[in-house]
């Protein structure tokens, strides 16, 4: 996967614009939708790896005897064996300690930069749904001016204004998928907003407030759910990209992208140290996908082909 | 179809100031002053205030925004995008070449992108729920969800440093155009491969389709004179998408492969600071994903009747 743009997935797999999928709740409501998850193939597979992951973000200091940050220069470069089960980095670090501490960065990523996306797009979208004619008008423009640009050059235009860091990197891809999220929301809303059911309970004397929170943002539930299970692996994938150029997280600190920074002068004498870290993006990015594939199986089960 | 480019170009040109707007804001966002910064503990108070006043009249720094911002459009229509901080070299020079390389490399993804994406679609299709659909679909699965640039360095790990059959840096010529044009082709060829699967699927069980075959028509003319077109057309609609993603890619695979494009350069400038030339490059890829896309677009008009004759 390239830093795409979350919509390119999104048609990929819906086969239509992301816009088209249904508002309202999923089948059976959303436990249904979680006992159906369950039994998903990919949804376990994908969610099993996602457990992993977690587990070792919680457990990491009792899974390994190893610091993921102390140098030991006797043991650099060591193969994989026994007692470095991937071996070891060109400074004597584990690399299998460094790729468990690793997931706590890698949670860290997709989850804030997904919350900060999210919710700053969402209150976007809610604000230009139910602001009146100039409010849409002005945020939509707004939106419509950050979509021109590749994702790529909105991440780079915010580190540069920043400045390179772990904390940048999160807001950055955070600040860069709200267009996205803005105008998703606003779109389903005003699909919700000129239902029948809304219509009644402006009717009854609901105001505005009540029926953007109360009505609209629960219905629009699930197209989020399904958005954000694309913007969620690109969040992880975007936060290790931008550390592997140097512009995300810094070494010494065991995050993935971090860890290959210098890879590639490696491949010749210890490619194991470009596998551990490498790989380890590859299957936290792929249990994400899988999940999300289940996600989508399970909330909008119409739309796949 | 002229009322529709008129309007479509038209469409464009707010765009185009909106980007001139947001990375002339880029500079005015920077919390630290670059002015400042420079003479900072070098001179003494006087000296500094005084040196400090100059840069800021020869920058235009002392007028109102609004009047900064019609400098800097003028100037950016007059092809001058300002020089690098770092080496007072004019940043047109710097980056001419780069870009030129940049477009090289993503033409060239693009057309793996579209030679293997395409044909495993089409593939899948065709034979939907076989084996062949589950393993073209299966490594599709992979490959949305393998990293650019770990996929480059696996591939620079067989190609150039096991079977030594290309160069592990790019040396300039077209040899090291080949693997970081299949890495970032590959890639993105997952995405395209699963819509042209979902497009020829929707086009294969249309009634024409069944219509065509009943007719006792050969399956290649099913598939490629009549299937296809009307598949390419969907295809077509996202292609906008896709390059922003290519072009997105191209800067990290130049990161990998050592390929002098504009995203190198990027990715150095905002280490070095050099705030003009990020603000430079991000202006000239953004402008050219916009007029891409109006280029899609009015294929798209050309392509499909509806709007032609709309």
């Amino acid at each position: 996967m390239t830093l795409a743009d979350p919509r390119e997935l999104a048609a990929a797999d819906l086969g239509t614009a992301l816009d088209e999928v249904p508002a309202g709740p999923p089948r059976g409501g959303f436990r249904a939708a979680l006992r159906r998850l369950w039994r998903h193939r990919s949804g376990k597979i994908g969610g099993g790896l996602v457990a992993l992951i977690v587990f070792c973000a919680i457990f990491a200091p009792w899974l390994t005897p190893y610091d993921p940050l102390k140098l030991d220069m006797i043991d650099r470069l060591q193969p994989p064996s026994w007692s470095h089960w991937l071996g070891t980095d060109e400074l004597g670090r584990d690399l299998l300690t460094r790729v468990i501490y690793g997931t706590r960065y890698m949670l860290l990523v997709s989850c804030v930069a997904t919350a900060i996306g999210a919710t700053g797009g969402i209150l976007l979208g809610l604000l230009a749904s139910a602001g009146g004619k100039w409010t849409d008008m002005a945020v939509m423009r707004i939106v419509d001016i950050m979509l021109a640009f590749p994702y790529i050059l909105l991440l780079l235009a915010i580190i540069a204004i920043l400045g390179p860091s772990l904390v940048t990197a999160l807001v950055a891809v955070g600040v860069a998928s709200m267009p996205g999220y803005a105008r998703l929301v606003r779109g389903e809303a005003l699909s919700v907003r000129e239902s029948e059911y809304v219509e009644a309970m402006r009717v009854l004397g609901a105001g505005n407030w009540r029926i953007t929170f109360g009505t609209v943002l629960p219905n629009i539930a699930s197209p989020l759910v399904i958005y954000t299970s694309y913007t969620m692996p690109l969040a992880v994938l975007s936060a290790a990209a931008l550390s592997f150029l140097g512009l995300g997280a810094q070494p010494p600190l065991p995050e993935w992208g971090a860890m290959l920074v210098q890879s590639r002068s490696f491949l010749r004498t210890a490619s194991w140290v470009v596998a551990a870290p490498g790989f380890a993006i590859f299957f936290a990015i792929l249990g994400l996908n899988l999940l999300g594939n289940a996600l989508r199986d399970v909330l909008d089960p119409k739309a796949r082909t | 179809m002229t009322a529709y480019i008129i309007r479509r170009i038209a469409m464009t040109v707010p765009v185009l100031f909106g980007i001139l707007f947001v990375t002339f804001l880029m500079k005015a966002l920077i919390p630290t002053d670059a002015v400042l910064a420079l003479y900072s503990g070098q001179v003494s108070e006087e000296k500094a205030a005084e040196a400090i006043a100059q840069i800021r009249a020869k920058y235009d720094l002392d007028k109102p925004w609004y009047q900064q911002f019609a400098i800097y459009v003028g100037d950016v229509a007059r092809g001058d995008l300002g020089e690098s901080i770092r080496t007072r070299q004019p940043i047109v020079d710097e980056i001419g070449y780069r870009y030129w390389n940049t477009l090289v490399l993503t033409f060239a993804s693009l057309v793996v992108a579209l030679v293997v994406g395409l044909s495993t679609g089409i593939a899948s299709a065709y034979w939907k729920g076989t084996w062949i659909d589950e393993v073209a679909m299966g490594i599709g699965l992979l490959g949305i969800s393998m990293p650019a640039f770990f996929f480059g360095l696996i591939l620079i790990f067989f190609f150039a440093v096991q079977l030594r059959w290309l160069p592990v840096m790019n040396a300039g010529d077209w040899k090291g155009l080949i693997l970081p044009a299949v890495t970032l082709g590959l890639i993105e060829a997952a995405p395209l491969s699963r819509i042209t699967r979902a497009s020829m699927v929707e086009v294969l069980s249309q009634d024409y389709v069944k219509a065509i075959r009943a007719k006792g028509l050969p399956e290649r003319h099913v598939i490629f004179r009549h299937a296809l077109p009307n598949a390419l057309l969907s295809i077509l609609t996202i292609l906008g998408l896709q390059i922003g993603g290519l072009l997105g890619g191209a800067f990290i695979i130049e990161v990998v492969f050592g390929w002098h494009g504009i995203g190198e350069l990027a990715v150095k400038a905002i280490g070095w600071r050099d705030f003009t030339i990020t603000q430079a490059i991000i202006l000239v890829s953004a402008t050219t994903y916009v007029l891409v896309n109006l280029v899609v677009d009015i294929l798209y008009a050309w392509a499909d009747p509806r709007i032609k004759l709309g």
